[in-house]
């Protein structure tokens, strides 16, 4: 008799994915119990942050196919709106209003690009980043006339579970948005687009409204992480660099499945804290040049070597999946 | 009643004029095939009808509707459905979720998740694809996704049904296999008008066949009427045709 | 203000020729290899970086080459850079795509991890500081009330002439003819015997050559950094979406007027280019996305 019959004599198989999650969050609701320190409160707080960038970035670039370069800009977005409102308004309204200003960029934004060939949204969010940075640079000492914003950070925990809140939520949203029409609908895009507006799907709609989506999370993402500094520069702010590492971590991670970008985002937030440190100078190279091969030679991330673990630790996986996989269509 | 009509329908290209003035009709119930040779401008009517394509000048009709200016998905909603030339299946679906996109999306109203199931495996059945419902469509042959997308587009209850060049790369079996399937399809209630090479079945199963070349329509009739015309006949002088019923 | 419309106009156009030489670079890219190459400002970086060595000297490079004879250099660098990552990396990318979608979408993350390995090889190199320096045959020239330079009138000249070759060169000789032929159809160009993974890899590389060339001019009048490719890379894009994705007589004709637009712009708010670009872009994407002279 095999492990995964062994285990479900005790605990039936269907509950074992529900079983595994409550427990991992048990585990990460009592992190700052028994490992308090700022160190680790902030790495683990920067992986859920990214779980919920790379997640939501996947949930729109990585079913449509239409590849959105501007996770930085929201993500700056919710970092100024931090900058702007937290010394007038409670930690809650700030965050709400920069989900709600980002879903407004990206509504604009997807109104404009999105009816037209897949490549003008692509280039057009690609300098969106410097854009608004600009934006909010001129707003800062034209219109406000500071340089930058001092800010009380909040403490570590309460970025913490600010952001477990935000990476639950978002993969949250995202599964029941894969499971539901809008998702079909997505995947319909992805697969064929004119096909899709031939079987009766809307399709700009469905574009529109899934990048706006996409953006709310990454705009909560970047006003909690702005709730932490204790200065924000809007130069600085809006940095490219954060619309790469969620790409990066939602191609290794694998697309095709809602926890590849997870398992993604996971594995470089880490890989990142421990190399930024070692090698300060080389890691961001490394990365780039691991994006390339990943395209190159893994383009569906891990989740697409699944069938060769499956292989190669003797069919557990494959039960797991398989005892999981009654009564769903197939691809979620 | 004519369910489909088009007026001077015409579309240019830059300078060249890919379907020309051209007026036809479609009766309700009936299989009407379009015929021509390559170039004629048959995918590109079709186009205009499905809104794939903006329409020049013209105009076209769905029961009296104007279809001008609407866009693929609305037309889809309002029982138009249609095959593509090259298969345009969603490959890295399996196949029951390839129908289940037409099932949920192609009416107006709502329809339930239970609803959306049952007509898609009804759609399936009808094509003879119920045993590969959980097969990825890339993983099909050629005749397999043809059906695939032929069930998806029947998912979408249309009442009038574009068949774009169905038996191409089909061999003489498929081919019988697949006029049946046209008829059944008809027979059940779905008006089909059709584009195809292959004569023996266009001849074989089309009430009336409209006949275009350079982008104009050179001929309208029956099938016997059209077999005889000299024009089309000198047409496919060249061309392989199985010509006769 | 008006005294000084002249000396913006003028401006605009010498910057604005050396901003449609670098669109119809990327214009190359992309009508004939179907790579939108969002890493090109990187290529213009490498270009500019590369006179910066061999005139001021850096490291074990002495210094002492002039930059007008650096080009000789920086060009073909460049253009064995473009050719190779297009050879192994995006020929690579379009023979395993599944569809012509994929291909854009990949080459599109391809090159935007690109943009970071270049960025970061460059700033190990050159420390990341930046930089500038005086070519010792500048002079100002003074002229409708603005004083220009000698470089950047040399720049402008210099662009031009290259657009007018290559023009020639692709209308008018058999290598120009097969590049247009691959450009429009590459599977009946294949079968007429053009090598089209060679011609593609070809037009890649010459796109990046003309990228370096143009941050090499740069370099002449203005300060360069490793983080400069950037802001190139948007101004091109609009610049292109301008004239027409795939039109090179549009970008010709876009980079002047964005140049023009960018020059009023900066003599008004400096602070606004990105932002005045961008409003354009907005507008065209409404009203006209083809662009001036695209499909």
């Amino acid at each position: 008799m095999d492990i995964a019959t062994f285990i479900s004599r005790f605990i039936p198989r269907k509950l074992w994915v529900p079983g595994f999650l409550l427990v991992l969050l048990i585990v990460l609701a009592t992190l700052p119990s028994y490992a308090g320190s700022n160190r680790i409160l902030f790495l683990s707080a920067t992986t859920l942050m990214y779980i919920a960038l790379a997640v939501s970035w996947a949930m729109f670039s990585g079913t449509t196919g239409y590849m959105s370069l501007a996770v930085a800009a929201f993500f700056g977005i919710g970092i100024y709106t931090t900058a702007i409102l937290r010394p007038l308004v409670p930690l809650g309204v700030v965050f709400t209003a920069a989900g709600i200003v980002s879903f407004l960029i990206a509504l604009l934004v997807g109104l404009v690009t999105l009816r037209l060939k897949g490549i003008y949204f692509a280039i057009f969010t690609f300098g969106l980043v410097v854009l608004i940075g600009q934006l909010a640079v001129y707003y800062d000492i034209h219109v406000l006339g500071v340089k930058g914003h001092p800010v009380a950070p909040t403490t570590y925990p309460i970025m913490y579970y600010c952001m477990l809140g935000l990476a639950v939520a978002t993969v949250l949203v995202v599964y029941l948005i894969r499971r539901s029409r809008l998702g079909l609908a997505l995947l319909s895009i992805g697969g064929n687009e004119e096909a899709a507006a031939h079987m009766g799907v809307n399709t700009t709609m469905v574009k529109v409204l899934s990048f706006a989506i996409s953006a709310i999370f990454m705009g909560i993402a970047g006003a909690i992480f702005g709730a932490r500094q204790s200065f924000i520069d809007p130069g600085a702010t809006f940095s490219v660099g954060y619309s790469f590492s969620p790409v990066l971590m939602a191609v290794f991670g694998g697309m095709g499945q809602l926890y590849g970008p997870v398992i993604g985002a996971a594995i470089f937030s880490l890989l990142d804290y421990w190399l930024s440190g070692r090698f300060p100078n080389y890691y961001a190279l490394i990365f780039g040049v691991i994006l390339v091969l990943v395209i190159l030679y893994m383009p569906g991330g891990l989740v697409g070597l699944m069938p060769k673990l499956r292989n190669g630790l003797g069919g557990v996986i494959a039960k797991l999946r398989k005892g999981n996989g009654a009564g769903q269509h197939a691809n979620t | 009643m004519r369910i489909l009509e088009g007026r001077d329908v015409t579309k240019y290209f830059g300078g060249l004029a890919a379907v020309s003035h051209v007026d036809f009709h479609v009766d309700q119930g009936e299989i009407l095939g379009l015929i021509g040779p390559n170039g004629a401008g048959k995918t590109t009517l079709f186009n205009l009808i499905s809104a794939a394509l903006p329409l020049g000048s013209g105009e076209i009709r769905f029961k009296g509707q104007k279809l001008n200016g609407l866009k693929p998905h609305q037309i889809c909603k309002m029982g138009i459905a249609r095959t593509f030339q090259q298969t345009k299946v969603f490959a890295d679906m399996p196949v029951l979720q390839n129908v289940l996109v037409g099932a949920f999306f192609g009416k107006t109203r709502r329809v339930s998740g239970a609803d959306a199931a049952k007509e898609a495996s009804q759609a399936l059945e009808l094509v003879g694809l119920s045993a590969m419902s959980a097969t990825p469509t890339r993983d099909l042959t050629l005749v397999n996704q043809k059906r695939t997308e032929l069930a998806r587009a029947l998912a979408t209850k249309p009442e009038l049904l574009l068949l774009d060049e169905l038996m191409a790369g089909l061999n003489p079996t498929e081919v019988s296999e697949a006029m049946e399937l046209v008829k059944e399809i008809r027979d059940r209630g779905v008006t089909i008008f059709m584009v195809e090479h292959v004569m023996k079945a266009i001849m074989g199963i089309s009430g009336r066949i409209v006949v275009l070349h350079h982008g104009e329509k050179i001929a309208e009739g029956t099938c016997s009427e059209i077999s005889c015309n000299k024009q089309v006949i000198d047409i496919y002088l060249g061309e392989e045709a199985h010509a006769g019923g | 203000m008006i005294e000084a419309l002249p000396g913006v106009l003028i401006n605009g156009c010498l910057v604005g020729g050396v901003l449609a030489l670098i669109a119809l670079a990327l214009n190359i890219q992309y009508g004939v290899g179907r790579v939108f190459n969002i890493a090109h400002g990187e290529f213009i970086m490498l270009g500019a970086f590369i006179t910066y060595t061999v005139y001021v000297g850096y490291g074990a490079v002495a210094g002492g080459i002039d930059p007008l004879i650096s080009l000789a250099i920086s060009g073909p660098l460049l253009f064995i850079v473009g050719f190779v990552l297009y050879r192994t990396l995006f020929t690579s990318l379009r023979t395993r795509a599944p569809s012509p979608a994929a291909f854009e979408g990949n080459s599109l993350l391809a090159a935007f991890g690109l943009i970071f390995v270049i960025q970061n090889v460059a700033i190990l190199i050159w420390t990341g500081r930046t930089r500038a320096y005086n070519w010792e045959y500048d002079f100002p020239v003074p002229f409708a009330g603005t004083v220009f330079r000698f470089s950047q009138i040399i720049a402008f000249a210099l662009a031009i002439v290259i657009g007018i070759v290559f023009y020639i060169f692709v209308n008018r000789t058999r290598l120009g003819k097969a590049i247009r032929a691959a450009a429009q159809d590459p599977a009946t160009a294949g079968l007429m015997g053009i090598n089209i993974n060679m011609v593609l890899a070809l037009c890649f590389g010459f796109g990046a050559l003309l990228a370096g060339i143009a941050g090499s001019l740069l370099s002449m009048y203005s300060s360069i950094s490793e983080v400069m490719g950037l802001g190139y890379a948007i101004g091109a894009i609009i610049v292109m979406v301008l004239g027409g994705l795939g039109s090179i007589p549009g970008s010709f004709i876009g980079g002047f007027i964005i140049g023009i637009i960018g020059s009023i712009v900066t003599y008004v708010e400096p602070a606004l280019v990105v932002p005045a670009y961008y409003a354009l872009f907005l507008i065209l994407l409404l009203v006209r996305p083809q662009g001036l002279l695209g499909k």
